[in-house]
């Protein structure tokens, strides 16, 4: 069976109306991490500091009583999301001290809701100094995947393809901030993980494309660079598509079937695989033909 | 059989005998008795997140262990002066690393300078100045000291929270120094974490302090070698908290570093519990010599600064044994006799991460988990079917192939497996095909070039390598990363994705080359199902 039989698609020649899509994405994504920096964003409490706890109550409970229940014991600030299966609620609070709020919220729906028994299913407390902590090692860790990837690339690609495969990996992490940021998702280290995890990953697909368009430019020196490349792209483009298929299917799985402590996790490698088969196609071949258009254009004033 | 599968295919077979082999321990509840010895005992650990507990980080204030020796230097130093008649108007700590010591005439002053270069050759002395009419003397800890007592304090946190914890009875503990001042602490499936939160993270430095009977608590000025405590009580049946303010002494008379036992014992006439404490020979010539000199006065049990109760004296007690009563139920008795036991922290320390799973999430994050692994498998086994027919079928048995030595691999390691894990793992599952699609993509293309399969197979297995290993290569820098600065579940994470990474190279590289080989090996086969 075959998804595509021979396709000859203009790939390159669409290359202004995906920049466009890219750049707005990418403008988007840099909001996105520009919050996070601020601390505007969503921020999980891994990073911020604070307390965060999910508990089932035995009997359905509505956001609106709950937190009127914890507003009547002094808790002003509290962040309430509801999951969807068994009475489950989450209460985050930023920038709390460990210990005390826990109880506070125990304390309030236990006088509150009396005919409603609940378990703490989880909590977590994480101090300011862990936050700082945390948030340090992470941008060392972002800081040195992108080196080891850049350094790898450069290693086995010349300068050209380099950057092309750089900048289609930013733009696929930044496209999953961007996705996080307008649908209001938490940043906690899980997604920062599934970033890494994509960024490793995505250049898997740009690596697939550019071999054969390494390949065929080696074949045939002659024949237009425009031409070589959507040539290449179509050939590897079955390929292409199957590659990001199948790990599509298993983070679905894990999207749907997973559970809610991963849900948002797996919602961010399907963003992720989806943008990184785009990016290898439309943003990082794109950027080496004009990159080498330039150089061409270059010699030819030279000569 | 073709030319070098043999060994291909035993090395394929051993691997997975040794897979089991390391699985079995995880697998089976109670290993048989003769599973000893050279066998392997590592299993798959499962992460907090998955089979519930408490992952606690706290931070040992190191300073106050600075601050606490220093204390002890003054008040020695006061002792020895008395014993020798030095007179002298006030020797305290002063801020955070100096003790000072005020003189009324500058002869006693130099004295005590001669007498302190030989008793704390560590210390640094300044030469003494005049303070408003009195001799101003102070000794400084140098810095290479304090960093030795706070490293020290960190140790001795450490052992001390272990004592506890042993004594408490958590099964598989993890007790970790992390950093300078941090230590890490994970109780797998507890119960009441909130009672081992308390328990840990206590000071428990206990004191037997005279009651300043002559300052009342509402008094403005207290004097220098005093200060105003809390008693705290709890009425038993209405549970409202009183608090009664006690002036006490400063210096305490004993401490609690001079018990040898304390246990907990029910009182026959109220029935309620209480912690009997045993004091050791000095602690017992202290008590002994103390309450006969006092007997019709009160003196303070302050624990952690907080006044226990203040019972009045009301005769010698001699045998070195005492006991602490108040508002205990049985478990908050249990847990004093616990930590009066495993001693007190040389500093106080703060908890600055606390994360608790309970026991049914994990559970429910397990069959998840699994659930969505076992579709994952599903859906990647039916699209490879479908789409390369019997070449996609040898991908899939590549795949499992895969999990199995993944598997074997974690409990090899004896690896902790956390949700995240599990997640890279049906990660992998997706990623462990790719390899081949990018190989049969190859294949295809050179048999639409004419080749036969046989040639077609070696020439797609040849050109794809180097794609192969760039994109291994490539995910495997990024889970080293993730490796090295995660905590936690995303370690777990990294572990799985990085060990499935290496293994799919094998899996697919040699363990679905050498099934074609087989079926291909005449290169008399016309046709390739692909």
């Amino acid at each position: 069976m075959e998804l595509l039989g021979k396709t000859n698609i203009d790939f390159i020649g669409k290359r202004n109306i995906s920049f466009i899509i890219s750049g707005i994405i990418g403008i988007i994504g840099i909001i996105g991490v520009v919050q996070v920096g601020r601390g505007a964003a969503n921020m999980g409490i891994d990073f911020s500091g604070g307390t965060s706890m999910q508990l089932k109550f035995s009997k359905p409970l509505s956001i609106a009583d709950a937190r009127s229940a914890l507003h009547k014991h002094g808790i002003a600030k509290a962040d309430l999301q509801e999951i969807k299966d068994g009475n489950k609620l989450l209460v985050k609070m930023a920038g709390a001290s460990v210990g005390k709020p826990s109880e506070m919220v125990q304390t309030a729906f236990k006088k509150e809701f009396a005919d409603n028994a609940f378990t703490v299913e989880s909590s977590t407390e994480i101090g300011p100094s862990i936050g700082d902590k945390l948030r340090k090692d992470t941008l060392i860790a972002a800081f040195l995947s992108m080196l080891g990837i850049i350094l790898y690339i450069a290693w086995r690609f010349d300068f050209k393809f380099g950057v092309g495969a750089t900048v289609a990996t930013m733009h696929d992490c930044l496209a999953m901030f961007a996705a996080f940021y307008l649908m209001n998702k938490e940043i906690n280290l899980l997604f920062i993980t599934a970033v890494l995890t994509i960024a490793g990953y995505s250049l898997t697909d740009t690596v697939v494309v550019f071999d054969r368009i390494r390949e065929n430019l080696h074949k045939n020196l002659k024949g237009a660079l425009h031409k070589i490349f959507n040539d290449s792209i179509n050939e590897v483009l079955s390929r292409t598509i199957v590659t990001s298929l199948t790990v599509f299917l298993a983070a679905a799985s894990l999207f749907l079937f997973g559970g809610e402590v991963i849900h948002d996790f797996a919602f961010a490698l399907l963003v992720g695989v989806i943008v990184g088969t785009y990016s290898s196609v439309f943003v990082a071949s794109p950027i080496v033909v004009l990159l080498e258009n330039r150089a061409l254009a270059k010699e030819v004033k030279t000569v | 059989m073709p030319k070098g599968t043999g060994w291909r295919i035993s090395l394929i077979g051993i691997f997975v005998l040794l897979s089991f082999l390391y699985l079995i321990p995880t697998l089976v509840a109670k290993l048989p008795e003769w599973w000893s010895g050279l066998l392997p005992k590592d299993k798959i650990h499962l992460g907090l997140d998955l089979q519930g507990g408490t992952h606690l980080v706290m931070e040992v204030d190191t300073q106050k262990a600075v601050e606490g020796s220093l204390d002890l230097v003054a008040t020695d130093l006061e002792d020895t002066l008395n014993s020798k008649s030095l007179r002298f108007k006030r020797i305290s700590r002063s801020g955070a690393d100096k003790v000072s010591l005020l003189f009324y005439e500058k002869g006693t002053a130099e004295t005590v300078q001669k007498m302190l270069k030989d008793k704390y050759p560590g210390y640094e002395q300044s030469s003494p100045v005049d303070d408003g009419g009195f001799v101003a003397l102070t000794l400084r800890i140098n810095e290479k000291d304090a960093l030795d007592r706070k490293d020290k304090a960190v140790q001795q946190a450490l052992e001390t929270i272990r004592n506890r914890i042993d004594q408490f009875g958590v099964s598989e503990p993890t007790i970790q120094r992390e950093g300078i001042n941090h230590i890490v602490v994970q109780l797998p499936g507890i119960k009441d974490p909130q009672r081992a939160i308390e328990l840990i993270g206590r000071t428990a430095r206990l004191e037997f302090r005279m009651v300043r009977e002559d300052i009342p608590p509402s008094s403005a000025t207290i004097p220098d070698d005093a200060e105003l405590l809390k008693e705290k009580s709890v009425d038993r049946t209405t549970g409202a908290v009183t608090e009664i303010p006690i002036v006490v002494q400063k210096k305490s008379m004993i401490t609690g570093d001079l018990l040898t036992d304390a246990q907990v014992r029910i009182d026959s006439q109220f029935n309620q519990p209480y912690v009997g404490i045993e004091f050791n020979a000095l602690g017992a010539k202290l008590f002994d010599q103390v309450t006969a000199a006092n007997v019709g006065k009160r003196f303070a049990i302050v624990l952690d600064n907080n006044i226990h109760s203040a019972p009045v004296i009301r005769e010698r007690i001699s045998g070195g044994s005492a006991q602490i009563s108040g508002s205990f139920t049985e478990k908050t008795a249990a847990d004093l006799a616990i930590v009066l036991r495993a001693g007190a922290l040389p500093a106080p320390v703060q908890i600055i991460q606390n994360v608790t799973v309970g026991p049914s999430l994990g559970q429910d994050s397990i069959n998840k988990g699994l659930y969505a692994g076992l579709i994952g498998v599903l859906l990647v086994v039916v699209f490879m079917a479908i789409y390369y027919k019997m070449s996609g079928m040898v991908a899939n048995l590549g795949m499992i192939l895969n999990v199995i030595y993944l598997m074997g691999a974690l409990a090899a390691l004896g690896a902790t497996l956390t949700l995240p894990g599990i997640a890279a793992i049906v990660l992998l599952i997706g990623m462990s095909v790719d390899s081949n699609v990018i190989i049969f993509e190859r294949i295809r293309e050179e048999l639409k070039l004419g080749k036969t399969p046989k040639a077609a197979l070696d020439g797609g297995y040849d050109k794809a390598f180097l794609t192969i290993m760039d994109s291994h290569v490539t995910t495997l820098i990024t889970a080293a990363v993730l490796f090295q600065f995660g905590t936690g579940p995303v370690k777990g994470f990294a572990v799985s994705l990085s060990l499935g990474v290496i293994i799919n190279l094998f899996t697919s590289l040699i363990g679905t080359k050498v099934t074609f080989d087989l079926f291909l090996h005449k290169g008399s086969v016309k046709k390739m199902s692909i």
